[in-house]
């Protein structure tokens, strides 16, 4: 395993089956009683957040207290940034204090990366604009395989996974499609044409996924769906009409729902804008695994913190 | 990164003892034999099998504590609960060796509170295992008594833990290292010695008995 978690294309199906591995033994922690593990004792973790977040913040900071690390969250609100720092005085200036690990999120694309050159703690890109959000697709695939697993529906492998929404913003869909793919899922992307990423097409065909604008012809076939959120805070101009065309195309609707056998999982990275991508009877549906996402994010994460800074060599 | 489970898998094909490094100091019958008096040892320094439970430290410790149930079992007729605690985040050396996976811990539904937990290992060697042990059952609950059962004591303790029921005391040099091969693991059985100091951590060696104990 490399020393940061930047892309998913940072990790080998080696490393994807150890970290899942270990995210079960973590699961199994969540349950007790005594919620602590001493493996990163001594280490310090900085949230470092410039976007908002809820889960994901709120889990990597959960990991790290459950295995003893030491955790700070800085955010872009109220930081020295709001008084006009640079992003690499910023992070230089944190890593000084002695910085074992750095979660960071960045509204700017390769953010993560570039900070990973600057400084000698492991990064973990925890969303850098529109390009990847490892962590994310690391804890989706997962919740995936335990609900496969749970119901005997065989490995992931094989699967038809139909991600559906604002793919144009979306780093959730790009670190899924190359998670996914790697895992040997079939993988459908659909959107309106207005939020397909421009030059998918020979991406998607060197990359092996499909591309559709009909939810409703890739609807039957599917093993999984996940939906991802309407992004309106990067959208400038108008991508769509209104939501309720929006709905009427693309969302999950009580309708469609009709569609889906009775053992298809329905994911969605939250936050869910109910009513838009995602109408109530689907987020709520038996089957639908948004909380276990939020549960095993969790899980994914102390693995993912242990495996980069338990061992040796992770030492500042 | 060290894959879970890098031990050997009984499906690979056994290599011919004569190919394998040192000599045999314990075969499969005395190994049956030996577990089947610590069965018997537990049951009178327990006076029965009440509120007993083994659990085994995986990877070899595990098979080692369900065999020991099966010999309470037949002499006392009792089930006793049968589980695994992997040590793998106690560990005192993490940061010496790549970060590796842990192994499965499972505690009986009965739980280990109130209990007579013995622990099982194969090899016991400088006691840092157990102790990493120890601090992981402080996580998991508060047993009555907490006993220690070993297949072979090598000697070499760092800290100051000894053994209630040990199969075979082994007389060894740190130069040596002392392997325990056993059906469920590894696909045959036996204890060996052989020259060459053990390579802690390294992969395909997360099981191996005697380096890490």
């Amino acid at each position: 395993m490399r020393k940061h978690l930047l892309s998913v294309a940072d990790l080998s199906l080696d490393d994807v089956e150890t970290l899942f591995a270990t995210a079960a033994e973590m699961h199994d922690v969540q349950h007790r009683e005594v919620k602590k593990l001493p493996a990163l004792r001594g280490r310090t973790v900085i949230n470092l957040f410039f976007e908002d977040s809820t889960r994901t913040r709120s889990s990597f900071e959960i990991a790290g207290k459950w295995l003893s690390a030491d955790t700070i969250n800085i955010t872009g609100k109220g930081s020295s940034t709001s008084k006009g720092e640079s992003l690499r005085d910023t992070v230089l200036t944190i890593c000084a204090m002695g910085v074992d690990a750095l979660v960071m999120r960045h509204s700017a694309s390769g953010a993560a990366l570039q900070v990973s050159q600057w400084v000698d703690a492991a990064v973990i890109n925890a969303g850098d604009g529109t390009h990847e959000h490892p962590s994310q697709a690391l804890l989706d695939a997962y919740t995936l395989t335990r609900f496969f697993d749970a119901r005997r529906l065989g490995p992931l492998e094989g699967k038809h996974v139909v991600i559906v929404g604002d793919l144009t913003h979306s780093r959730v869909f790009r670190s899924n499609v190359g998670l996914l793919t790697m895992l040997g899922a079939r993988v459908t992307v659909v959107a309106p044409p207005t939020l397909m990423p421009s030059g998918v097409g020979a991406w998607s065909a060197s990359a092996g996924f499909a591309t559709s604008y009909d939810l409703d012809e890739v609807l039957p076939t599917a093993d999984a769906v996940m939906m991802l959120r309407v992004q309106k805070e990067r959208m400038s101009g108008g991508f769509f009409p209104t939501g309720r065309e929006y709905t009427v195309g693309y969302g999950l609707t009580r309708d469609r729902l009709s569609l889906l056998r009775d053992d298809v999982p329905i994911l969605h990275p939250g936050p869910m804008n109910r009513g838009l991508e995602i109408a109530a009877d689907a987020a709520d549906a038996a089957t639908s695994v948004v909380l276990d996402q939020v549960s095993s994010g969790v899980a994914v994460r102390m693995s993912i913190l242990y495996h980069l800074l338990a061992g040796e060599g992770s030492e500042k | 990164m060290v894959p879970d489970g890098a031990e050997q898998q009984p499906d690979q094909p056994v290599p011919p003892s004569e190919e394998r490094p040192g000599r045999v100091v314990f075969d499969a019958d005395e190994i049956a034999r030996a577990l089947t008096r610590i069965g018997h040892e537990i049951l009178e320094r327990n006076r029965g099998a009440h509120d007993l439970v083994l659990l085994g430290v995986p990877s070899r410790g595990v098979p080692l504590a369900q065999r020991i149930a099966d010999r309470i079992a037949s002499v006392e007729g009792v089930e006793v609960p049968v589980g695994s605690l992997d040590v793998t985040f106690y560990r005192d050396d993490l940061r010496k060796h790549p970060a590796r996976g842990p192994q499965h811990t499972d505690i009986p539904p009965g739980g280990i509170d109130g209990k007579t937990v013995v622990l099982v290992d194969d090899v016991l060697y400088s006691g840092r295992t157990v102790r990493s042990a120890l601090d992981a059952m402080n996580d998991l609950g508060r047993p009555d008594v907490v006993r220690l059962a070993v297949l072979v004591d090598r000697g070499h303790r760092e800290l100051p833990i000894r053994a209630d029921h040990v199969g075979k005391n082994l007389p060894s040099a740190r130069s040596e290292r002392v392997m325990v091969r056993l059906a469920e693991t590894d696909g045959f059985e036996e204890v060996r010695i052989a020259e060459g100091t053990s390579r802690v951590g390294t992969a395909g060696d997360a099981g191996e008995g005697g380096t890490q104990a």
